[in-house]
């Protein structure tokens, strides 16, 4: 199928919830609205012409003002691709999580939410992946500064800052 | 004097020091511990292994910090690592050496400056002997690294440090 009939079917589906979509770059997306990620999901992976079985990637953005996530899915059976985005803001990073439709997004939820701070509301269990458990910030955000410490063990050089100046 | 003592004793008796006997006994077998970080670690394997051959130069590796009295710190050191790093070695029994091994040991390699996730350097959580420079070293560098570490251990006083 191509992208502009999946935007068809998802339009006819979701309405509102479909706020946009683009066939002008490479890979065609959708882009919808960060609470209706579960249902929109369900519904491209059960429906019989769809049937999105595969998760590629799941990723996150920090896009300036607000964060993103990106889904990559394929088709097996149809061999057909689509790109969803969605968009929240950083006061209130809140995506429904999709981990129990696609098993592939439990870990790539969780390192969306390590590195970027995207709370995916209903996953089964978010937690930090990558970093300490005790880690503090969001290293991938624009603006994260490195703490000093942790633990007791230097995190960045003393006298970065200078170093920093000089190079500029 | 000469006439009481075994004539056959005149090509077996040597005179050394404690000193020269121990860090020549001690230089003679450094086990290192099993331990790979990265990359680095790749290299590390094939120096151990039948083209290279640590063997040779008495050096097998342990699975236990316990039997260990080398500590090859192969690779990246994550700050999440460092603690972990820092247990094994307080669990390797006196004498200890370490080698940092590659870049990302010595100085944080590719990371040392907006890194937020990898240590400056490990010698900022254990002491380091030796340092061997590259990205990954290659095996012939590992080894001179080892034989600079043997030549440091030989020159050990252990008996008559001062101080």
């Amino acid at each position: 199928m191509e992208a502009k009939e999946i935007y068809q079917r998802l339009k006819d589906a979701f309405q509102d919830d479909i706020l946009e979509f683009n066939a002008e770059v490479l890979q065609p997306f959708i882009k919808i609205s960060p609470d209706k990620t579960e249902e929109i999901a369900q519904f491209l992976r059960d429906e019989d012409d769809l049937e999105f079985d595969y998760l590629m990637c799941l990723s996150g953005l920090d896009l300036g003002e607000n964060l993103g996530v990106v889904y990559h899915l394929y088709s097996m059976k149809f061999n057909h691709k689509i790109v969803l985005k969605t968009e929240v803001s950083k006061e209130q990073p809140n995506v429904n999580s999709v981990a129990d439709i696609w098993r592939t997004a439990d870990w790539h939820e969780r390192e969306a939410y390590d590195l970027l701070g995207i709370n995916f509301v209903n996953h089964p269990d978010l937690r930090r992946i990558l970093l300490p458990d005790d880690w503090e910030g969001h290293p991938l955000r624009k603006d994260y500064q490195p703490p000093k410490s942790w633990h007791g063990i230097p995190v960045t050089l003393a006298n970065e800052e200078e170093q920093d100046g000089a190079n500029e | 004097m000469s006439e009481t003592i075994d004539p056959g004793l005149r090509n077996n008796v040597l005179f050394t020091t404690m000193d020269k006997l121990f860090s020549w006994a001690r230089q003679g077998s450094p086990w290192p511990i099993t331990f790979g970080l990265a990359c680095c670690a790749i290299e590390m394997m094939a120096t151990g292994a039948s083209r290279f051959d640590l063997d040779r130069l008495g050096m097998f590796f342990r699975p236990s910090p316990r039997q260990s009295d080398i500590m090859i710190v192969s690779g990246t050191v994550t700050i999440k690592m460092a603690p972990l790093l820092r247990r094994l070695y307080n669990q390797m029994p006196e004498p200890k050496y370490v080698i940092s091994m590659g870049s990302c040991s010595n100085s944080g390699g590719p990371y040392w400056q907006y890194g937020y996730h990898v240590l400056k350097g490990v010698d900022q959580i254990v002491p380091v002997d030796v340092y061997v420079p590259g990205c990954p070293p290659r095996p012939e560098a590992l080894i001179d690294g080892i034989l600079q570490l043997k030549e440091k251990i030989k020159n050990e006083r252990i008996f008559s440090k001062k101080g």
